[in-house]
C-alpha cells in the first residue's frame, strides 16, 4: 500500500479524467470544437457567402446574377437613391439612440441608486419584460396607438389638442398622413422598442458607481448639477455606449418596424428585404448590408476604447 | 445631500423614472383591450363595444392559426436543444482557462446577436441558395439555434465565471475525478442559469420573425403568420387574440427564468 | 523514514515569472509546518504543488517517498483547507463534510456517522442540517477543516486559514489548531503572511521572498538567528546594522541584525555595564503601541529603534543612550 496515493477504483471515467487532467488543453479543445464549428461554419460561413455575392453583379437585362468579380454593385450603393436610403437610416439609429439615453437615465439612475429590496426587483423585472417579451406584439400596440383613427387621436381629441397634431403631422419629412404613416411614428416605435437595451447596460455602469464618490464630491464643494457632469455622467458613459450598441445597431438592420409603422422611403432593412426577395437583386442587397457591418465594426472598435464592453 | 439621501430620491428624477416606465409598459394594455373591441375592420378608439367573441372565433374559426403555432413550438424546441449542449460546451470551454485567441472567439459568440437579424437572415439564405439546401423546418431550426447558442451561452459564461474555481479545486482536493466533480459541483451551480438560457431562447426563438422571414421558405412560423395578419388583416381582434397567446407564451419563461437567476446579479440577460 | 513532503529543486514559472524558484525543502511527518512570506513571494504556489493543483517545470515534488508528478489532486492522500474555505453552497454542512466519503462509495449510514464525528471533533456536533451561509466565518472554517480531515489525509494543506477571522477569533482558532495537529499526529502544512501565526503555531518555519526560500528554522532559529536582512526585516522588526557600525559596537564586521526589545533607553550620563555596547542620540519619536512603546533614537550614525515597557517619561528631542548586550547583535553575514 502507498501512503501518498490513494488507491481508487479508477473506473473509466476516472481513466478518462486522468487524460484531461495531464493535458487540459485537450478537454478545452474538445468542449470548444462544436460550438466553434456551429458558430464557425454555419454563420461566419454564411457572412463570408453574404460577401461574396457582394461582389458579384446583376445582369439588368435578364435579371441573372453573373458570377464575376465586380466592384459595379458598390458602385450602385453610393448612387442617389441608394446614399439617401443609408443616410436616412443612420440619421434614424443616431436620434433614436440619443432618444433612449436621455428616456433610460433618470430609470437606471433610480433603480441603481434609490431603489432597494422588492423594489428594486420590480424595476429589474419592469425593464427585463419589455426587453423580452414579443417583438411583435409591441410593434402591433403601437400600429393600435399611432393608427389615425386609434388612441392618440382621440386624446388629442378629448383635449382639444387636434391643432397640434395636426401642425405636427404637417410638418415636411416627418409628417404624413397619420402618425402610423410618418417618420415620426417610426421613431416612436424604435425608441420604445429598444429602450430597454440601453437602461440595463446603464444601470449596470451606475451600479458600479459607489455612492461615496457622489458624497465626496458633495463635500469638495461639487453642487449636484456639476457632481452630475464630472462624475456621474463620466463614470456612466461606458453603460450608455454598450447601450447604444444595441440601440444603432438593431435600428440600422430592422424592416419590420418601418414597414408596418412608417410611410413609403425605405431604410436600408427593407432595401435589403425587397432587393433579395422580389427584386432578385443579391448582390445589391449583400452590398447593402455591408453598410451595417462596417458601421458597426467601426462602432464596436470605438465601444471597446473606451471600456464599453466591460459593462456588457 | 446628507449622508442618508440615499432614501429620498429628487422628485424630479422619481417622475421622469415612472414616465419612463410607463412608456414602457402602457401600449402592451392596448393589445389586450382590442382583442375584446366589436370594431374588427378599424383600430377606432374607444372601441365602440366589448365582446369576448374573437377568443370563440380564434379557437373555432380560424384553422390557419394552428400548424404555424405547432411549427413554432417545433422550431422553439428543437433550437433550445440543440443552444443548451452548445452554448454550455462553449461557455465550459471560453470560462476554463486563458488561451491563445480566447478573445477573439469569445467576440464571435456574441457576433449572431451584436449584428442586426436582418445580416444573420440574408446571410444564411445566400449560404443555403449557394449549397442548394432546401427551406424546410431544418433552415428555421438552423437560423434560431444559432442566435439561441448566444443566449445559452451568455447566461452560462455569467454563471461559470462566479463558479468560483476554488470550488472546482476542493472537489477534486476531496477525491472527485473530473466527471465526479461535474455531476456534484458543476452542475448544481450552473444547472438554474441553464434552465433560465434555455427558457429565454424558447421564448425568444418561439417569437422570432426577422431571421425567420429569410429561412423559412414556404413555411409558416406564428410570428410570420402574425406578420402577415398585420400587413393583410382579415379580422383584426382575432390577431390581438393570438398577439395576447404570444405575449403570454413569452412571458411565462422570462419571468421563470428571473425567478431562477434571481439570487445572483442580473447579468444572464443584459443582452438579448 | 522518509519525510511526509520533499521538494527537490522545484521551480514553477507562470509565463515569465518564476513563482518558484529551486526550492529544496524537506517537511517531517507530524510536522506543524510553516511557509511565510509575504505575498507573492511563491508560499501559496507551493502548497499547490503539494496538494496537485500545480505541477513543477522542473524538480520533483515527493509525498511520503514517492514521487507525484502527474498525479492529480483527486489521487492524492493529501487535503487542503482553503482560504475562502470553498464551501459547496448547494450542499448541507453534512453533505458538505462527507463528500470525500460518498465519492470514495462508503455507505450513507457510515458517511453520516463520520461527519457527525469530524463536526464534533472541530465543536460544531448537531450542524449538520445547517446551510453553509448561514454560518459565521469561523464556524465555516471548521466545517472547512472538519471536511478535510475525515477523510484521514496523510497531510493536511491549510491556505492562511485564519486571514478571514477577526483577531479575537483569530488567536483562539491558533490555539485549536495546535491541540487539534498535536492530538492528530498528522502532517500540517500551513501558508500565511503574518509572521505572528507562524511563530506561534509552527514547530518549524520555512519563509519564502520572490520564489526562494530564504531561511529554513525553528520559530526561535528565525526570530533569534536571521540569517539576511530579509529575514531579519519580516520576522518582527529589526535594526539592521552596516558591517562598520556593528564592528564599531563590538560585534563582526558584517550586516548585523539587532532587535528593538533588546535595546535599553538610559540616561545620557549613564555608565555602560561590560559586555555591553552602547549609542548615545536624539529621540526623534516616540510611539505609544499598548504594550510596549516604540522609541526611535537618531545617533550619530543612524536610527535606532527600540520598545520598552509602555509607562515611559522620555519625549521627543530627549538625549539619551541607548545600551545593548553584545550577544543581542546577530551577524547575518553578507545575505541580501
Amino acid at each position: 500500500m502507498t501512503v501518498a496515493l490513494q488507491e481508487t477504483r479508477r473506473g473509466i471515467g476516472g481513466t478518462i479524467s486522468d487524460v484531461f487532467f495531464a493535458r487540459p488543453q485537450l478537454l478545452t479543445f474538445l468542449l470548444l470544437t462544436p460550438p466553434l464549428l456551429w458558430i464557425g461554419v454555419v454563420y461566419i460561413g454564411s457572412l463570408f457567402a453574404l460577401l461574396l455575392q457582394s461582389f458579384y453583379s446583376l445582369d439588368d437585362f435578364s435579371g441573372v446574377v453573373i458570377h464575376e468579380f465586380t466592384l459595379s454593385t458598390y458602385q450602385q450603393l453610393f448612387e442617389g437613391s441608394n446614399v439617401q436610403i443609408i443616410l436616412r437610416t443612420v440619421t434614424m439609429a443616431a436620434l433614436v439612440t440619443i432618444t433612449s439615453a436621455v428616456i433610460a437615465f433618470p430609470i437606471a439612475y433610480y433603480a441603481a441608486r434609490y431603489a432597494r429590496g422588492w423594489k428594486k426587483a420590480l424595476f429589474y423585472l419592469a425593464v427585463m419584460m419589455p426587453l423580452w417579451s414579443s417583438y411583435l406584439v409591441k410593434v402591433y400596440a403601437w400600429k393600435l396607438i399611432l393608427a389615425k383613427e386609434g388612441v392618440i387621436t382621440w386624446f388629442a381629441g378629448a383635449l382639444h389638442l387636434n391643432w397640434l397634431l395636426n401642425g405636427i403631422l404637417g410638418l415636411p419629412v416627418i409628417g404624413g398622413p397619420s402618425l402610423s404613416f410618418s417618420y415620426l411614428g417610426t421613431y416612436f416605435v424604435f425608441v420604445y422598442i429598444w429602450l430597454p437595451y440601453m437602461i440595463l447596460p446603464t444601470q449596470a455602469a451606475l451600479e458600479r458607481v459607489p455612492a461615496n464618490f457622489i458624497e465626496a464630491s458633495a463635500d469638495l464643494g461639487a453642487d449636484p448639477g456639476q457632481t452630475f457632469r464630472t462624475v456621474i455622467f463620466p463614470l456612466a458613459l461606458p453603460g450608455i455606449v454598450a447601450g447604444s450598441i444595441f440601440t444603432f445597431s438593431l435600428t440600422l438592420g430592422d424592416y419590420i418596424i418601418p414597414q408596418i409603422v412608417g410611410n413609403s422611403r425605405l431604410m436600408i432593412g427593407q432595401a435589403v428585404y425587397t432587393l433579395q426577395g422580389t427584386a432578385g437583386n443579391i448582390p445589391l442587397a449583400a452590398a447593402f448590408t455591408v453598410v451595417p457591418m462596417v458601421i458597426m465594426a467601426l462602432y464596436l472598435w470605438m465601444a471597446k476604447r473606451m471600456g464599453a464592453f466591460d459593462v456588457l | 445631500m446628507s449622508s442618508n439621501g440615499k432614501s429620498t430620491s429628487p422628485l424630479g428624477l422619481r417622475i421622469s423614472a415612472t414616465a419612463g416606465l410607463l412608456f414602457l409598459h402602457l401600449p402592451l394594455f392596448f393589445i389586450f383591450l382590442y382583442a375584446f373591441t366589436t370594431e374588427e375592420k378599424s383600430f377606432e378608439f374607444p372601441p365602440p363595444g366589448l365582446t369576448t367573441k374573437w377568443f370563440g372565433v380564434a379557437w373555432n374559426s380560424r384553422p390557419d392559426i394552428w400548424p404555424p403555432l405547432y411549427l413554432s413550438l417545433e422550431v422553439a424546441a428543437i433550437a433550445t436543444a440543440l443552444a443548451l449542449v452548445f452554448g454550455t460546451l462553449a461557455a465550459a470551454a471560453l470560462s476554463r482557462a486563458k488561451f491563445f485567441g480566447r478573445e477573439t472567439i469569445s467576440l464571435l459568440f456574441v457576433l449572431p446577436i451584436a449584428l442586426p437579424g436582418i445580416i444573420t437572415g440574408i446571410a444564411l439564405r445566400s449560404a443555403f441558395d449557394i449549397m442548394n439546401i432546401p427551406f424546410s423546418v431544418w433552415t428555421i431550426m438552423l437560423g434560431h439555434a444559432t442566435f439561441c447558442i448566444v443566449v445559452v451561452y451568455n447566461n452560462a459564461v455569467a454563471r461559470f465565471r462566479r463558479l468560483s474555481g476554488n470550488l472546482v479545486e476542493a472537489s477534486m482536493d476531496l477525491g472527485a475525478d473530473g466527471f465526479q466533480t461535474f455531476r456534484h459541483v458543476i452542475l448544481p451551480q450552473i444547472g438554474t442559469a441553464l434552465l433560465a438560457g434555455g427558457m429565454l431562447a424558447f421564448a425568444l426563438s418561439f417569437d422570432e420573425v426577422i431571421v425567420t422571414t429569410f429561412t423559412a421558405g414556404q413555411q409558416t412560423t406564428l410570428p410570420i403568420w402574425m406578420l402577415s395578419e398585420l400587413i393583410r388583416p382579415r379580422q383584426r381582434p382575432v390577431t390581438n387574440v393570438v398577439a395576447v397567446f404570444v405575449f403570454i407564451v413569452t412571458l411565462l419563461p422570462i419571468l421563470a427564468a428571473y425567478y431562477l437567476t434571481r439570487e445572483g446579479e442580473h447579468t444572464g440577460g443584459t443582452s438579448k | 523514514m522518509s519525510p511526509a513532503v520533499r521538494f527537490q529543486n522545484v521551480s514553477r514559472r507562470f509565463g515569465s515569472v518564476r513563482a518558484v524558484d529551486g526550492v529544496s525543502l524537506d517537511i517531517e511527518p507530524g510536522e506543524f509546518f510553516a511557509l511565510l512570506g509575504p505575498s507573492g513571494s511563491g508560499k501559496t504556489t507551493c502548497l499547490r504543488l503539494i496538494a496537485g493543483f500545480e505541477q513543477p517545470d522542473e524538480g520533483h515534488v515527493e509525498i511520503f517517498g514517492e514521487t507525484v508528478e502527474g498525479v492529480p489532486p483527486y489521487r492524492r492522500n493529501v487535503n487542503t483547507v482553503f482560504q475562502d474555505y470553498a464551501l459547496f453552497p448547494h450542499m448541507t454542512v453534512g453533505e458538505n463534510v462527507a463528500y470525500g466519503l460518498m465519492i470514495k462509495g462508503v455507505p450513507r449510514a457510515e458517511r453520516e456517522a463520520k461527519a457527525k464525528d469530524a463536526l464534533a471533533m472541530v465543536k460544531l456536533a448537531g450542524y449538520e442540517d445547517r446551510r453553509t451561509v448561514q454560518l459565521s466565518g469561523g464556524q465555516r472554517q471548521r466545517v472547512a477543516l472538519a471536511r478535510a480531515l475525515v477523510n484521514g489525509p496523510k497531510v493536511l494543506l491549510l491556505d492562511e486559514p485564519l486571514g478571514a477571522l477577526d483577531l479575537k477569533l483569530r488567536e483562539q482558532m491558533q490555539e485549536e489548531l495546535k491541540t487539534l495537529q498535536t492530538n492528530l499526529g498528522i502532517t500540517f502544512v500551513f501558508v500565511t503572511h503574518d509572521q505572528g501565526e507562524a511563530l506561534s503555531m509552527a514547530n518549524r518555519v520555512a519563509i519564502f521572498n520572490e520564489g526562494k526560500i530564504v531561511q529554513v528554522g525553528t520559530p526561535s532559529d528565525v526570530y533569534e538567528r536571521p540569517t539576511s536582512r530579509f529575514v531579519a526585516d519580516f520576522v518582527g522588526s529589526s535594526n539592521v546594522l552596516p558591517p562598520e557600525f556593528a564592528a564599531a559596537h563590538g560585534g563582526t564586521a558584517t550586516w548585523t541584525s539587532l532587535r528593538p526589545e533588546r535595546i535599553d533607553v538610559v540616561s545620557e550620563n549613564a555608565t555602560t555595564p561590560p559586555y555591553y555596547a552602547s549609542a548615545k542620540g536624539i529621540i526623534s519619536a516616540v510611539s505609544y503601541q499598548g504594550a510596549v512603546t516604540r522609541v526611535t533614537v537618531v545617533t550619530e550614525k543612524l536610527p535606532l529603534v527600540a520598545t520598552i515597557s509602555a509607562g515611559t517619561t522620555l519625549h521627543k528631542d530627549d538625549r539619551v543612550m541607548l545600551q545593548w548586550p553584545k550577544s543581542a547583535m546577530v551577524a547575518m553575514g553578507d545575505g541580501a
